[in-house]
């Protein structure tokens, strides 16, 4: 298992297992982590599950692809650290991983 | 004003679900007219994940769900029905007989005997940036759409957005307004490769402002703008701003079917499992936007909700008539009616 942490607006902490392989965006979901709506399910076509990943993360977890980055277009105040967290799968470099839920999404 | 458009059943949204509920009411005779606030029928399918595949169909190992909602069009043709399209449905009253008059925000009036809310989401709305206080400026001199070009003429314009919309109303704007600065948090388009050449075109020959970065205030008095502070690489700009054009893409909102006197449960309409029956008699709602106990958003259920909800919406088109359950494998009546047939 690799440990996520979700930071929400509010700055309640949410610490979780997540599974290798699965979204960060599924964990966000399956922890009721507030914050992340996931309007479309994870297919890349809203943008509603945006999140700011940690600087010290930034890295590892890359940039995002093309579509990705077009899809961050209708994203709530975007940054440089931003990234939809569907398209970020959980893989063992990612053990520790903090990322930040915007105040809202779209 | 119109003349009122009289059918027997309305269908708000003309997602998957509003789509195949055409079929099975056509299936017992009745006349569907279907209101929708895209331009083109598919709902989320078609404006949020048309090349998308859908593993969960029934028969179909996998199809896109633009693919799907092609089908479904083939599927309901010979039911011929109506289409109103670039529409919300504004307000809704029951008339003395037990039907329903429905205006839209164009002021078109339908009437119709049955009313079937099949919204999913809600309505697509244009999505409001967010840059602090803007809310003053809508309808005044900040526009999520271009009804008239000529209400730009002679402005300072600025468009705000990265996709087909905000390229194509640069550039057909450009010779109307006084000024175009085209503002975008990055400088790849979403938009047509051809659409955005012609503006760095524009651009080169300083017929239009292009900056990157994002519209982050504006000023202005009584709801008419001044200018526009944009926050670029370099800092922040000044740009003169009497029109704004903002087009961050489309959100889903309920919109005024909360406003409808129907019970709600969390922005969802609550139905019975038998009929798919709102709290008011004769308003039907299916797919994504009702909520019984275990409800799952799949278009599977919707449809399913359909077929149920069918049977009940013809007690009160046909009333007295006998219903009579058939299968479309066997019966000869609903293969005429779908024009297998002769």
């Amino acid at each position: 298992m690799t440990k996520l942490t979700f930071i929400a607006h509010d700055g309640t902490q949410f610490d979780v297992d997540a599974e290798n392989g699965s979204t960060v965006m599924e964990n966000a979901i399956r922890n009721a982590v507030p914050g992340i709506e996931a309007e479309c399910g994870g297919a890349c076509a809203c943008a509603t599950c945006h999140v700011y990943v940690d600087q010290a993360w930034t890295a590892e977890v890359g940039e995002p692809e093309a579509m990705e980055e077009d899809m961050l277009d209708f994203a709530y105040e975007v940054q440089p650290n931003s990234r939809l967290s569907c398209q970020i799968k959980v893989r063992d470099a990612l053990d520790g991983l903090v990322v930040r839920v915007p105040a809202r999404q779209g | 004003m119109t003349d009122t458009i009289k059918t027997d059943v309305l269908i708000v949204g003309a997602g998957p679900v509003g789509l195949f509920a055409v079929f099975e009411l056509g299936l017992f005779d009745m006349k569907c007219h279907l209101i929708d606030i895209l331009d083109r029928p598919g709902g989320q399918c078609a404006e949020l994940y048309p090349e998308k595949p859908i593993y969960d169909i029934p028969g179909w190992p996998l199809i896109t769900a633009q693919g799907l909602v092609d089908k479904l069009l083939e599927q309901i043709r010979p039911f011929k029905p109506d289409f109103t399209y670039n529409r919300m449905v504004s307000s809704l009253e029951k008339l003395d007989d037990g039907s329903f008059r429905v205006t839209t925000d164009e002021n078109e009036v339908l009437e119709a005997k049955v009313v079937v809310i099949a919204a999913g989401g809600g309505s697509f709305q244009p999505k409001r940036p967010p840059i602090p206080g803007i809310e003053a400026y809508e309808g005044k001199s900040v526009f999520y759409s271009v009804r008239r070009m000529e209400d730009f003429r002679g402005h300072d314009l600025v468009i705000v957005g990265g996709g087909d919309s905000a390229l194509d109303w640069t550039l057909n704007l450009q010779p109307v307004a006084k000024s175009v600065t085209l503002v975008h948090r990055r400088p790849e388009f979403r938009a047509a490769p051809d659409s955005v050449n012609k503006m760095y075109a524009m651009q080169e020959m300083k017929e239009l402002d292009f900056q990157v970065g994002q519209v982050t205030g504006l000023t202005g008095v009584d709801g008419q703008l001044a200018s526009a502070i944009i926050k670029g690489p370099d800092g922040d700009v000044e740009v003169p701003c009497t029109r704004m054009l903002p087009f961050f893409g489309l959100t889903m909102k309920l919109g005024p079917i909360a406003e409808w006197g129907l019970n709600l449960h969390e922005n969802l309409i609550p139905v019975d499992t038998e009929k798919f029956q709102t709290s008011v008699p004769g308003i039907f709602a299916i797919g994504d936007i009702n909520w019984y106990p275990g409800k799952l958003k799949l278009i599977l259920s919707g449809f399913h909700e359909v077929a149920l909800m069918a049977q009940a919406a013809k007690r009160i088109v046909s009333p007295g008539e006998r219903i009579v359950f058939q299968y479309t494998t066997s019966s000869t009546s609903l293969q005429k009616k779908l024009g297998v047939h002769d």
